[in-house]
């Protein structure tokens, strides 16, 4: 199981990743991303890894879920 | 746990009941000597002779800078990793209402010392390094004498050090802390790697605030079941308490953790005003009204179901001559003013929200408290660092006690006679 994270210190708000994971990610009014903490499985899941690959930061992060 | 004990005697008895700590405060001007020090407590037992963390382990001694982490786990866990320890003492302190690491940096810098050497020996560390304030000379003053004193022969093979860390509420956080000994910027990092894993030139490191480790050093020299002896059998020991506000003698106090907050304000001399509320657990922490405050015990287990925290213990009076809701807003000012300004969440989250509960105290009649208590929801979590989520518990906890205020503010009326919270400007 993988998870989404955003590393905030590395994140400025470029939004692509709202636009990308829409069904896990929205924006805050300042344009900085608010994560559904929930493991991603399945097309979730594939749509996230091109989410973090699209993030001109790299803060975007797919990491395994420490919960499980 | 008799033999752990019988391995930890010193040929000088524990202090019965309390001050434990504080017993070793000999001048109210200056600093513990090393003689002085070792006549009220005696020397260290050999590292040899103890398993420092298996007897900290029985102790149940928990985190004494605010996060209550079990001391025994943080040592385990450094222990574990590749590569040579490093000790990092936290007497930083940036919580303006806190003054008790202060206090013991200054009085008894020995104990600290004792407990960041006994600590590094049980780890195999070769240095120790104590943390303090730039802004506190006198801490400095008290360390640098102390090290001196203590010469080469008292902590063999740990080399002790004092370095003056830049002012600020987050610059003691311990990512921010290890991130400033590394680099000289003392701004919390993104984790993992936590200091444990990573941390001051690449090794392991314990980073313990002050008064954990001084608790530690008496630990090792009187066992656990002496330090059982107060507190309670899950938040055992005996804590150092930071009080302000409407009483009557403002300070520092060691106190049996599970003391009725009562009793403590009995010991600063009692209340010197009406009282509206208390502040406790610092600017992280969460206000308590007074009716719920006077049934209230200096407990997690106690306090959490009060939707509060004891944190590192700071605790401020709120008179009925100050106003809640101006109170607050100024320390929102204060927290968001005080962020590192890294995280996108916390630089426009916490400003949002400082500014919305400064229209309230200013009296504008505009109703903002949904959108505001949104902004408080979305920020926690949102950061590197707690900073963020703690300024959102404190938030919270003030709009929930001073409803009825806010409530006044919007209709045009406050009874502010005067300012409590000390809210030091911020440089930036």
């Amino acid at each position: 199981m993988k998870r989404v994270r955003v590393n905030p210190i590395a994140c400025e708000g470029h939004g692509l990743c709202a636009e990308l994971l829409p069904e896990r990610i929205e924006l805050d009014e300042w344009g900085f991303p608010i994560v559904d903490p929930e493991p991603v499985t399945g097309e979730a899941a594939r749509h996230a890894a091109r989410a973090v690959e699209a993030c001109p930061t790299l803060a975007l992060l797919l990491e395994a879920d420490i919960r499980t | 746990m008799t033999a752990i004990r019988a391995m930890s005697a010193a040929e000088i008895a524990g202090p019965p009941g309390l001050p434990r700590l504080l017993a070793g405060v000999t001048s109210a001007d200056a600093p513990a000597t090393l003689d002085e020090h070792l006549s009220v407590y005696g020397l260290l037992p050999s590292p040899s002779a103890v398993d420092l963390t298996v007897l900290v382990e029985a102790s149940g001694l928990l985190g004494r800078g605010g996060a209550g982490f079990p001391t025994a786990t943080k040592l385990r866990a450094v222990a574990a990793r590749r590569g040579r320890p490093i000790v990092v003492a936290n007497g930083t302190e940036g919580e303006p209402i806190s003054g008790k690491d202060k206090v013991l940096v200054r009085y008894l810098p020995h104990l600290v010392l004792d407990g960041a050497a006994a600590a590094a020996q049980a780890l195999g560390a070769r240095e120790a390094i104590v943390a303090v304030s730039r802004t506190d000379r006198e801490g400095l003053d008290a360390l640098s004498a102390a090290i001196a004193e203590r010469g080469a022969g008292l902590d063999k093979r740990v080399r002790l050090r004092a370095v003056a860390v830049p002012d600020g509420f987050v610059a003691g956080e311990e990512t921010a802390l290890v991130q400033f000994l590394n680099r000289g910027v003392a701004k919390p990092t993104f984790t993992p790697p936590l200091p444990f894993e990573r941390g001051v030139g690449k090794a392991p490191t314990l980073v313990q605030n002050v008064e954990t480790l001084a608790q530690l050093a008496l630990i090792a020299r009187f066992g656990s079941d002496w330090f059982r002896e107060v507190g309670t059998a899950d938040e055992p020991g005996s804590a150092l308490v930071t009080i302000s506000g409407a009483v009557a003698e403002p300070g520092v106090y060691e106190v049996a953790l599970g003391t009725p907050l009562r009793e403590l304000v009995a010991l600063a001399g009692g209340v010197t005003e009406h009282v509206r509320a208390f502040l406790v657990g610092g600017f992280f922490g969460s206000w308590l009204g007074e009716r719920e405050a006077a049934e209230a015990s200096l407990l997690e287990a106690d306090l959490r179901p009060r939707g509060a925290k004891l944190g590192a213990r700071a605790i401020v009076v709120l008179p009925t001559s100050a106003c809640g809701i101006c109170e607050s807003a100024r320390a929102m000012r204060y927290l968001a003013d005080s962020s590192a300004a890294q995280c996108g969440p916390c630089i426009y989250g916490l400003d949002a929200i400082a500014r919305s509960f400064e229209r309230l105290s200013a009296r504008q009649r505009l109703d903002e408290r949904k959108q505001l208590t949104r902004w408080i929801q979305q920020v926690r979590g949102r950061g590197a660092c707690s900073h963020p989520d703690g300024a959102a518990g404190f938030a919270t906890s003030a709009l929930r006690v001073f409803a009825h205020e806010a409530e006044q503010h919007l209709q045009g009326r406050c009874e502010a006679k005067r300012q409590v919270l000390p809210t030091p400007a911020v440089a930036r």
